[in-house]
């Protein structure tokens, strides 16, 4: 592995790897991708993985004893091996799921099913909740981090309670620490807000969760991608992420959870696969991971984002993280340059990923977004699936760039140039 | 700026959208006698308004006036705006058969040119059928005014 750090010339090599970023034309310009945020690009060699592996080595896994199965399902258990060690976990700790959406939602309903006493819930005490307990999460979440906690309390009659940003969009350790109480029984929070790209003091909140004794959920859906992590070091007790955001298939994404707690907490999908002994009443359930992964799972999408992570790791994500901080703060700088164009979240210069959202006043996002495209800049326009953090901003809508390793920062110049010309095209006042 | 862009960004549609008619500071969310209200909302953008839409007393009632409290884009500001002054003095079925039109050209993806003589100012929205993302946020405040209108059609029926 080399070691020096990122610069344009390498991230041009590179990028010759993804065709859709090399041969795609947009009104009659070389793409600029800046929407990574919402999902990242395929490398061939991931897309060649996937085939692959359907074209020569496909089979069902954990069942069957023929050669083809047991082949198929080495690839499957090394990409759970090879996905868990990249966030620092074992294997027996990494569920998979259709998406990371999905595995909050499993929480979500295996702590109902504590709850409700079914499912195997007898060693699941510390999951269930009532009137009186609490669930607290953040202004900051994406709606998958808020809308199954919203369900889960109002299935159980525990309290939703929501911790405020700063000024700055920012999940603070104190803020966190004056929404607990004794009842809280759990904390889920976004470790890289994907509207402001400001990074959350993880230990700083596991530290304040802990002194309650709740547990810990981290939404990693965008710190995963673009910096090194390590679950069992940040102290969380869950965490969630998903292939799509960094270089790998659709359609997969995991839940990251202690092994002692994953094998406490009941089943949520249940049939083919998570069971031991199945009688017409009853059935047992195995261990974590298996437990949690009822029916035929998704072995082509998962031995396609082990690839994704040996890419990754070829170039390695400190120099992934150095080189996205770069391009952050690029942004961060150039769009404070631009009159009449607000940056949100973290100032240039604090810290923050590859990733600015931006208000330009008198400018509808929508419209910012399509003077753009037509410059072919590909940026997120709209709430971005978080509005209470918008409605907190003073905002219903803004218009998000965001990068990763195979952008430029050329890249980074054509938007920020584009949008210096914004305000003058729509004739907002002032410019 | 490329000339697509232009087309989609009529002049007529920016000056709409910075000088919005219909638009007011007071809240129309409640109908009256001869009124019907229709709130809409764009969920992939976030795009909202509220239409109020009065017409006058009788069994062939024309639209009396169109107030709407609303944000969003430009389109769909413009568009707002654009209805706004159009649709007084229409008779329901005019106003139904230029809400068929617009609705018709905004779908064609740019096949169906516009009939100046229907649709008048909003004409200028034709480039936005070849925006395929963008037809909602014309179509907004179109909907919104076609089903208050009906509800205070069947009001004004009634009374």
């Amino acid at each position: 592995m080399t070691t020096t750090p990122l610069d344009n010339e390498q991230v041009l090599q590179l990028k010759q790897d993804f065709p859709l970023l090399t041969e795609t034309q947009v009104a009659g310009h070389p793409l600029v991708y800046l929407d990574t945020g919402a999902t990242s690009q395929v490398p061939l060699a991931v897309a060649d993985a996937e085939r692959d592996f359907t074209l020569r080595h496909r089979a069902a896994v954990h069942r069957g004893a023929h050669t083809l199965a047991v082949e198929a399902t080495d690839f499957f258990e090394d990409a759970r091996a090879t996905v868990s060690r990249f966030v620092g976990a074992d294997p027996y700790s990494l569920v998979w799921t259709s998406n990371a959406t999905e595995g909050l939602n499993l929480l979500s309903y295996a702590m109902s099913n504590a709850t409700a006493g079914s499912n195997g819930s007898e060693h699941a005490e510390r999951f269930r909740l009532g009137p009186g307990d609490e669930i607290v999460t953040t202004q900051a979440e994406h709606h998958a981090n808020l809308i199954p906690w919203q369900e889960l309390a109002a299935r159980t009659g525990a309290t939703l309670r929501v911790v405020p940003v700063d000024e700055r969009g920012l999940i603070t350790p104190q803020a966190v620490a004056a929404t607990l109480s004794e009842r809280t029984k759990l904390v889920a929070f976004t470790h890289v807000s994907n509207v402001t790209g400001a990074i959350t003091d993880v230990p700083g909140v596991v530290a304040e969760a802990q002194k309650v004794g709740a547990l810990t959920v981290l939404d990693a859906c965008q710190s995963v991608p673009h910096m090194p992590i390590d679950f069992p070091a940040l102290g969380v007790d869950f965490a969630v992420f998903s292939a799509h955001k960094m270089l790998g298939p659709t359609g997969i994404g995991a839940l990251y959870g202690r092994r002692e707690l994953l094998n406490a907490l009941p089943t949520f999908l249940t049939g083919g696969s998570m069971i031991t002994k199945v009688t017409t009443e009853h059935a047992q359930y195995l261990d974590s991971p298996v437990r949690f992964e009822a029916g035929t799972q998704r072995i082509s999408q998962a031995v396609a984002w082990a690839e994704a992570v040996r890419y990754l790791e070829k170039i390695g994500m400190d120099r992934i993280e150095a080189w996205e901080a770069e391009l952050g703060g690029r942004l961060a700088r150039g769009i404070t340059e631009i009159d009449g164009v607000r940056l949100l979240g973290p100032a240039p210069g604090v810290e923050r990923v590859g990733l600015a959202s931006i208000d330009v006043a008198g400018v509808h996002a929508h419209d910012v977004g399509q003077l753009l495209d037509v410059a072919g800049i590909a940026v997120r326009v709209g709430h971005h699936c978080a509005q209470p953090l918008h409605r907190e901003l003073g905002l219903t809508a803004s218009t998000r760039a965001s990068t990763y390793l195979y952008n430029t920062t050329d890249d980074v110049d054509r938007f920020l140039d584009e949008l210096s010309r914004v305000r003058g095209y729509f004739r907002a006042e002032g410019a | 700026m490329s000339a697509e862009l232009d087309q989609l960004y009529q002049t007529i549609i920016l000056e709409h959208s910075h000088k919005r008619s219909g638009e007011t500071e007071q809240d129309v969310s409640s109908a009256g006698e001869r009124s019907g209200v229709s709130h809409q909302y764009n969920p992939t953008c976030g795009d909202e308004i509220t239409v109020r839409v009065a017409v006058t007393a009788g069994e062939n009632p024309t639209v009396e006036a169109v107030e709407w409290n609303g944000e969003g884009c430009s389109i769909s500001m413009a568009a707002a705006s654009v209805l706004s002054e159009m649709a007084p003095g229409m008779t329901l079925p005019e106003l139904e058969a230029m809400i068929e039109h617009f609705r018709e050209m905004l779908r064609s993806r740019g096949q169906v040119a516009p009939d100046e003589e229907i649709l008048g100012d909003a004409a200028a929205f034709a480039g936005v059928s070849k925006f395929v993302a963008r037809v909602k946020c014309a179509m907004l405040s179109w909907v919104a005014v076609e089903d208050a209108v009906n509800q205070a059609a069947s009001k004004a029926r009634t009374t």
